[in-house]
């Protein structure tokens, strides 16, 4: 099962890869928008599929196993969030990208960091100026913090209530990503909507759970009461 | 004497007396007969049945013609901004085959001597077709290096005479939900419509384009008529016109009634003024077959400031965006 959920979180990139090295992707007309689009979507949508795992948990007893891969399915969420920003980084930017190749290949191992140097202020003024990057920024710095906390020893560390807390940021990363990408896309451009909706559902299945559950404890204290 | 005016010259100076008979009854045989007469001046090599298809073009010299190297066609062709057919770059290629692009007639009104019809055959076979490698810059900061093959729209204005009140020229786009089914669904209110000041019109620059690469328009590209002004942002350049009109005021434009803080009248290529979401200071030029992306800083007017920058003499262009 495991090898499954690795398998299908690492579909996409692998058919990325392909597109790569079969030269499908550069027929794209414009290969770095597909890229980007490709690593963006499958941020969001692996993000998504991860906030589904506790309510589809919910639903019964038998789903309770689906947890275990809460966490993987999240790290996988970084690591497209993670492409997307290095795709902004390096081919969005104006980073040349065969110049720090041919760099390298001529041993002067600095040219990859001068070229990062060269396009720092362009990344700069884009962090500064525009609030689709940072609402997105925001995003990616929540899962990376989500990330790094991830591993059982910093939980215990952490102890359990505070990494909760922390981990509950997973819904403000997902939002700020949708909104993110409601950003970019121009008028009369919907494609967001889609996302939106599953987010908003996801989201609300916790309310609903949660008022559930409160109404029901509250029926559970008043029997108890009237005992 | 090739411009058809009102019922002037007969249909039948234009493509064979039965081809046309034909046409009213039966859109899809006459297609296919006009392909097997060869009608039409500038037409020919039409297959039959393929009402869609591109047709070559026979074009003369031009003096207009960027160095750099031209984007491979199935790049121009396969993508493209035509919201009427899908608001994501891929789709008007997909959607667009439901425009039919014969007959069409093109509307010159307003403010002119005597307002007309044209039909569309006649209006390619009004002037020699040049083909143009002209730079092309969209405002979402890529850009293309594409062969046009038009004649100048001044040719068609002095054509059309325009009487001294008219200042502006608007361009309406086709808006016909049996051939656009996806019209409107954007948000966007049909019909597409863009102008230019008189001047900007007559600029020797702005092309009245049927064709690109050689051949007729494919359909995504705005078949079969579009106007090409290379030194603005690619929305100003209006795709499948059925009107051209001429008027006093600065017309309403769809991308600037949209969202007027992003999208002015003018839209004049800008690398100073920054669209207010992303940077105009460069664009990826999409002009091989490499996944790395060539990006490369974005010139004044796109490049073309010596035509045009006299035209804007005088104006403050950070307000005038």
């Amino acid at each position: 099962m495991k090898v499954l959920v690795h398998l299908g979180c690492l579909g996409p990139f692998f058919w990325l890869l392909w597109m790569y090295r079969s030269g499908a992707l550069a027929l794209q007309a414009d290969p770095v928008n597909y890229i980007t689009h490709f690593t963006g979507n499958w941020a969001l949508w692996i993000l998504l599929g991860d906030l589904a795992i506790t309510p589809v948990r919910r639903l019964t007893v038998k789903l309770a196993w689906l947890i275990r891969f809460r966490r993987m399915v999240g790290l996988y969420a970084f690591f497209y969030a993670t492409l997307h920003l290095l795709t902004y980084v390096l081919l969005f930017s104006g980073y040349d990208v065969p110049g720090a190749i041919a760099g390298l290949q001529a041993h002067h191992f600095a040219e990859p960091w001068r070229q990062l140097v060269l396009v720092w202020p362009t990344m700069l003024g884009d962090a500064e100026k525009r609030p689709f990057i940072q609402v997105g920024l925001l995003a990616w710095l929540i899962l990376l913090a989500l990330a790094v906390t991830s591993p059982q020893r910093v939980l215990r560390a952490m102890g359990g209530k505070n990494w909760q807390r922390l981990h509950r940021l997973i819904y403000l990363a997902g939002a700020a990503g949708v909104v993110h990408y409601w950003w970019i896309v121009k008028t009369g451009v919907r494609s967001p909507m889609r996302d939106t909706v599953v987010l908003a559902v996801l989201l609300l299945a916790r309310v609903v759970y949660w008022l559930v559950k409160r109404v029901k404890g509250q029926g559970k204290a008043a029997a108890v009461a009237a005992s | 004497m090739l411009i058809r005016r009102g019922g002037g010259i007969a249909s039948s100076e234009i493509t064979p007396k039965g081809t046309y008979e034909a046409y009213s009854t039966d859109r899809r045989r006459f297609l296919a007969r006009m392909g097997l007469a060869g009608a039409g001046v500038a037409v020919g090599g039409m297959f039959p049945g393929m009402m869609q298809a591109e047709t070559k073009l026979t074009t003369v010299a031009t003096a207009y013609k960027v160095d750099d190297a031209t984007t491979p066609e199935a790049k121009a062709k396969s993508y493209n901004n035509f919201y009427e057919f899908g608001t994501n770059k891929d789709e008007p290629a997909k959607n667009a085959h439901t425009l039919r692009t014969r007959p069409w007639k093109v509307s010159v009104e307003g403010l002119v001597a005597k307002p007309q019809t044209i039909d569309i055959d006649a209006l390619m076979a009004f002037k020699p077709i040049e083909e143009r490698v002209y730079r092309f810059r969209c405002v979402e900061a890529w850009s293309m290096v594409i062969p046009w093959d038009g004649y100048p729209l001044a040719e068609l204005i002095k054509f059309a005479n325009p009487l001294p009140a008219a200042k502006y020229v608007q361009f309406i786009s086709v808006a016909d939900r049996s051939m656009e089914p996806m019209i409107g669904d954007s948000g966007i209110n049909p019909p597409y419509s863009e102008g230019l000041r008189m001047d900007e019109a007559m600029n020797p620059l702005t092309l009245l384009t049927f064709g690109s690469y050689g051949e007729t328009l494919a359909n995504q590209q705005g078949a079969p008529v579009r106007v090409i002004v290379p030194w603005k942002y690619g929305f100003k350049s209006a795709k499948s016109i059925v009107k051209i009109r001429f008027v006093a005021k600065q017309p309403e434009t769809t991308w600037n009634e949209l969202n007027s803080s992003e999208y002015g009248f003018y839209s004049n290529v800008n690398p100073t003024v920054d669209h207010p979401r992303w940077s105009q200071a460069h664009e990826r030029l999409l002009n091989s077959n490499s996944i790395f992306p060539k990006t490369v800083p974005t010139l004044p007017f796109n490049g073309y400031a010596n035509e045009v920058a006299g035209l804007y003499a005088g104006m403050d262009l950070r307000k005038n965006y």
